[in-house]
């Protein structure tokens, strides 16, 4: 009986010390400071755990009708969700204002900057430097099979001159800057994969700081020397019908033979024309990556190739896009320029004998004058004995 | 060969004279990516 008591006694103690609130109610509290939101009353009531009638809260559920407008101040967002907002900014269809100020700082994401990094660590590398690879392999190929092309009957010991200083200047500057290019574009492109595992990060940092200090400053020699050979070189490199005879004869190269040829035959008109037209274009999309969105080229150029082609190329452009454009295009243009160049050192270096001589030293022996620029030599000889003879 | 030995120390002093030349007029990449350029206001 005493333990039922006892129990009893126990149990109503333990309910007052849990609900010591049961007997009280909360004063009805006045929220329009805080616009019908909970105030501090009912933080502290509920500290104190009184019993507070939720209503207040639990029925405020909103009002569509008392929204602020759209226009207005902190006004609702009408019929797009904040999902349809962030979709906008992903997919770059909004106009915001931002605080930093520049170029393309309004696109807050683009995310052609994936594609674009897969493209150029991918296929960009892949083929361009199979394409380097191969040349090399092949001329290797063909000078083990053909060997050098020699002068016929040897050298006459007579030299006549063939280029004047200035067009070796011109030629040496384009030439000597497009290795400096080639080679620090190669580290630029290449090394992080190739080099910096071999080097270590610090070394290769030094490297890389390095290539594209000179890269981006020894452009300008090779764009004043592509200037200046073209300027030179113009009316001796327009195509005419002697060009296709020498070309149907293999430059006689294969056959043996000494296709007829002024100052530069069609061989060299080619490497003429691959230098000043990917010359141009890889020194425009150069200027567009030395000049971070100054000049963008491929928006308008896609409009214009879908004008005559009728193709569906995109015309709207981020900046960014823009930019990553113009870096697989030079890359690209610049692996091909590579590989033609590669042709053309070795036909004038290791290729053929008495080649070098006519941009070393701008004299060549007469005999092969006469067996690789025929017509030139005859033009020559017609000018100095003109002047001799007046 | 002392025209191609003038010609690459011409490319290299192009590349030295390039930068001083461009800043002169504002138009250095370097110039347009800093953070002098991009700043808060």
């Amino acid at each position: 009986m005493n333990f039922r008591l006892f129990g009893a006694a126990i149990l109503a103690l333990a309910t007052l010390v849990f609900n010591p609130a049961w007997a009280q109610e909360v004063p009805s509290a006045d929220r329009t400071a805080t616009g019908g939101a909970q105030t501090l009353e009912d933080i502290l009531a509920r500290q104190k755990q009184m019993e507070i009638d939720e209503s207040f809260r639990s029925e405020n559920l909103g009002n569509p009708a008392n929204a602020q407008p759209i226009t207005g101040p902190l006004g609702t967002l009408g019929g797009r969700s904040d999902a349809d907002i962030w979709r906008a900014i992903r997919y770059d269809k909004i106009d915001p204002t931002t605080q930093a100020k520049g170029p393309a700082v309004d696109v807050l994401i683009q995310d052609g900057g994936v594609e674009w990094y897969k493209l150029r660590e991918g296929p960009v590398i892949t083929y361009g430097g199979s394409a380097i690879i191969a040349i090399i392999v092949l001329l290797a190929i063909f000078y083990f099979v053909r060997g050098k092309v020699k002068i016929e009957g040897g050298r006459s010991g007579v030299t006549i001159e063939r280029f004047k200083a200035m067009e070796r200047f011109g030629h040496w500057l384009i030439s000597g800057s497009f290795i400096a290019l080639a080679l620090t574009g190669l580290i630029t492109l290449m090394g992080r994969s190739f080099l910096m595992p071999v080097m270590g990060t610090g070394a290769f940092s030094v490297l890389a700081d390095g290539s594209k200090w000179l890269h981006d400053n020894i452009a300008w020699a090779f764009m004043l020397g592509l200037l200046l050979t073209c300027v030179m070189w113009l009316k001796h490199n327009i195509p005419n019908k002697l060009d296709w005879q020498w070309l149907k004869a293999g430059g006689g190269i294969v056959t043996n033979t000494h296709p007829s040829a002024r100052k530069f035959n069609a061989g060299q008109k080619i490497v003429f024309w691959t230098v000043m037209i990917l010359g141009f274009s890889v020194s425009l999309s150069g200027l567009s990556l030395l000049f971070p969105f100054q000049m963008p080229l491929f928006a308008e150029t896609f409009s214009f190739i879908n004008g005559i082609l009728g193709t569906d190329l995109p015309t709207t452009l981020t900046p960014q896009e823009e930019m990553q454009y113009a870096n697989i295009w030079h890359a690209s243009v610049a692996f091909l320029m590579m590989v033609a160049i590669i042709a053309h050192i070795y036909i004038g270096t290791i290729g053929m004998e008495g080649a070098f001589e006519a941009m070393g030293k701008g004299q060549v022996d007469i005999e092969w004058a006469r067996q690789h620029h025929d017509l030139w030599v005859e033009e020559i000889e017609a000018k100095q004995s003109k002047g001799e003879s007046s | 060969m002392k025209v191609m030995v003038s010609a690459f120390v011409a490319a290299l002093l192009i590349a030295f004279v390039a930068p001083v030349i461009l800043n002169q007029f504002e138009w250095s990449s370097a110039e347009l990516t800093s953070s002098e350029y991009v700043r808060l206001d």
